[in-house]
């Protein structure tokens, strides 16, 4: 039973691990982007396209090639995303928009124009077919022990959060650019004036972390959900928000969080626990992320803060 | 040399402007307006069966066509507003409350412990009004909280709020377990509290009260103390302070009559529906969509009548039309068209904010100026630009448009520092090629 809870949540985790890995990786740029839920939709969305029309072009639904079905779902949920996220950075860096504004308008356009293309593309539901591609695993790994139960049995995109994570966290600490994008989401006048290309390192953040987040909608519906496209994905996407702040702006500490945001999401359909009561666990990851955000407000350590320049634009000429 | 590095330049450059004459500024939001509508008519056109004529049939017929409907529309556009109006002395602070969802929530679940405690025994008159009683107090406190934190600890308020609503999501879904113990998640429709049906028409108190609300608010916000301490706090905490605005005790203050009016909305959705019930999705978003409505509707009360009726107009009237046609559900379509109706709304109000100057052929000059023989060829032009503008128009021109053409000259003259040596005949030249662009400009306008 244990073992099972923990399967599913480290399963669920994924999803907040890719939303909030994109989402560091914007406010590192100081982009507060609230259209993370709406982008993980249009990623979910884009995979729904890109996979109906790899399968009309083949004469039999039995020719679809698992590899190919995976890396068309995260190339088409990558660019569907990124297009999102390139609409919310033309608003906020060229059009100087307000980013609450934006990223809220961003999320109602991008939830519609899934909740619209979803059912209109998937008339035949072969997307709950082709989950499977997505949930494959090596085989053998079944039934091999607790280890290989618990660690070797996903399917790829939990592997690619992880990895993924530990990479932006590294790229984020370690790497020149990294040091460059910290720079921008703290004073990106001061990172200008040693020659830094702000609005470059700004809309890459934005598009790239879109892209990364639109992964977590595609995983959601093709792996979690086994294809079922009735769920919203929007409460997880403000969930992978909160968990941004939960990880103080580093991804490798989000692989924990999103474990506990995971674990703590499914909580209730697993312990003994009168039903009313159930609803209040469901309030802890929430709970958490306050908790976490005031005392980081507490500490006033500068390492735990917020990139200075969150939800500011910048605008070069305006000093 | 610097410049070389440089391959690619934008050929215009983006100026911050403050003294757009006002019909200017309207004219670029109503033609955003009129593009959005026109835009959702052409997709709309496009999915359905019915035509551009079946479209605008729907979007106006389908919204306002009987007195029922017409006067659930203006119930929408009250709820929206309301929401809105609650958020505007917070945004004018700078706080960003995204969390009205929540406390709206909190005000509606307010009313109805109210209606499931004292329903049976207290005469309607005053269970109405400690319902009211309680929604303000519920939606204050909910705003409350993240007012200290903010106001003390200065914890990020968009982040505290936004978490503020999934806690509020979950208390209302808490309450309706308790209250039906069968597990069924839905606790029915009450049959106390409802003031919808007063003077013989759906929804009317909703309306008006909204309406008066708006006023209020309005001269809140212009004419009181408060909106200036408002005001002051909003532009600078510093300036506040320095003229003495107990700046806590503003925003603490300001958060909790946002929360109260948050609280007041839910009131009205849970009373002043002629199906007095609550669930978790009673305010259906309306929290977020009104923080969009503020911000188009300028945060001015009366302007956000306009935009908050406008949204609900093309909510109702795309999921209309697409209930009718068959074209997804509802809800979807209507994410789709208002999301749009926004982005571009938005993007108009880059316009009004900048100006987008574009430099034309500026390159090139640049380019022949640098050359050595760029004594000569900057000379050419000079000659006719006299023609168009004399040395004292433009000394004149310089100082009205002030410190932006002053940095470009600076800018510019880099180029031509190459040579280390400094004559005057060098230091001309990027002078006189401002007169050139401030004639282009002339042109272009």
């Amino acid at each position: 039973m244990f073992l099972v809870f923990l399967r599913s949540a480290i399963r669920l985790s994924t999803t907040f691990l890719f939303g909030s890995t994109g989402e560091t990786i914007t406010e590192r740029a100081g982009h507060l982007n609230l259209g993370i839920p709406g982008i993980m939709c249009l990623g979910a969305a884009g995979a729904c396209v890109g996979e109906e029309a790899y399968l009309k072009g083949l004469s039999d639904m039995s020719q679809a090639n698992g590899f190919a079905i995976v890396l068309i779902g995260i190339l088409c949920a990558m660019c569907f995303a990124g297009a999102g996220g390139l609409l919310y950075a033309f608003l906020t860096i060229t059009l100087r928009s307000n980013q609450n504004v934006s990223g809220l308008a961003i999320t109602t356009f991008g939830a519609g124009i899934t909740n619209f293309i979803m059912p209109q593309v998937d008339k035949t539901g072969f997307t709950t077919i082709i989950s499977k591609a997505f949930t494959a695993y090596a085989p053998g790994a079944d039934g091999a022990g607790w280890f290989s139960d618990l660690f070797l049995t996903y399917g790829c995109l939990v592997y690619i959060a992880i990895v993924l994570a530990i990479l932006v966290a590294g790229f984020i600490k370690r790497s020149k650019q990294g040091l460059s994008l910290r720079a921008v989401g703290e004073n990106p006048a001061a990172a200008d004036a040693v020659g830094i290309n702000v609005i470059k390192y700004k809309y890459v953040a934005c598009v790239v972390g879109a892209g990364i987040a639109g992964l977590g909608g595609l995983f959601f519906i093709f792996d979690y959900l086994g294809g079922n496209w009735e769920y919203t994905i929007e409460a997880l996407g403000w969930l992978s928000i909160a968990l941004v702040i939960f990880s103080i702006w580093r991804p490798n500490i989000g692989i924990a969080g999103s474990l506990i945001f995971a674990a703590f999401y499914i909580l209730p359909s697993y312990v003994n626990v009168e039903f009313q009561y159930r609803e209040l666990i469901k309030m802890v990851p929430y709970v958490v992320t306050i908790v976490v955000l005031i005392a980081t407000s507490l500490l006033r350590k500068k390492e735990l803060q917020p990139p200075a320049s969150l939800g500011v634009p910048y605008f070069r000429e305006e000093r | 040399m610097a410049s070389s590095k440089i391959k690619f330049e934008l050929p215009f450059h983006i100026t911050k402007r403050t003294d757009i004459p006002g019909w200017k500024a309207w004219l670029f939001r109503g033609g955003a307006i009129v593009i959005a509508f026109i835009l959702t008519a052409i997709v709309s056109t496009i999915l359905t069966k019915g035509g551009m004529g079946g479209f605008f049939k729907e979007m106006f017929v389908g919204t306002m066509g009987t007195a029922n409907k017409a006067l659930k529309l203006l119930n929408g556009w009250a709820m929206l507003l309301m929401l809105g109006l609650a958020l505007v002395p917070a945004f004018k602070m700078k706080f960003w409350n995204i969390g009205a969802e929540g406390q709206t929530l909190m005000g509606a679940l307010a009313s109805v412990v109210v209606i499931k405690e004292w329903g049976k025994v207290l005469p309607e008159e005053v269970l109405i009004i400690l319902m009211l009683l309680f929604s303000l107090v519920f939606g204050a406190i909910w705003g409350l909280i993240p007012a200290i934190f903010k106001a003390i600890w200065n914890t990020n308020e968009t982040l505290f709020t936004l978490m503020m609503n999934y806690i509020a999501i979950q208390m209302v879904l808490f309450a309706i377990n308790i209250w039906a113990p069968n597990g069924s998640g839905t606790i029915g429709i009450l049959k106390y509290g409802s003031f919808s049906g007063a003077f013989g028409m759906n929804y009317i108190i909703n309306i008006v009260l909204v309406t008066i609300v708006t006023a209020i608010l309005f001269v809140y916000i212009k004419y009181s103390k408060h909106g200036y301490e408002i005001n002051v706090v909003g532009e600078s905490v510093n300036t506040a302070k320095y003229i003495g605005i107990n700046v806590k005790s503003v925003i603490i203050r300001t958060m909790v009559l946002s929360g109260a009016l948050c609280g007041l909305a839910g009131w009205f959705l849970v009373g002043g529906s002629p199906t007095p019930t609550i669930n978790s999705t009673l305010v259906a978003g309306r929290g977020f969509t009104a923080i969009l409505v503020a911000w188009i509707g300028q945060l001015n009360p009366f302007i956000m009548m306009g935009s908050a009726f406008l949204v609900i107009f093309m909510q109702t009237g795309a999921a209309q039309v697409a209930t009718t046609y068959h074209i997804g559900s509802s809800s979807a379509y209507s994410g789709i068209v208002v999301g749009l109706f926004f982005v571009i709304l938005i993007a108009a109000e880059f316009l009004v904010n900048y100006n987008v100057v574009f430099k034309v052929h500026k390159h090139k000059k640049v380019e022949k100026a640098a050359t050595p023989t760029g004594e000569k060829a900057g000379e050419e032009p000079t000659k006719e630009d006299e023609k168009i503008i004399t040395e004292e128009q433009f000394e004149e021109e310089l100082e009205s448009i002030g410190t932006r053409y002053f940095e470009r000259t600076i800018t510019k003259s880099k180029n031509f520092e190459g040579n280390d040596t400094f004559t005057p005949q060098k230091e001309e030249v990027p002078i006189e090629e401002t007169v050139e662009e401030i004639n282009e400009e002339k042109v272009d306008k």
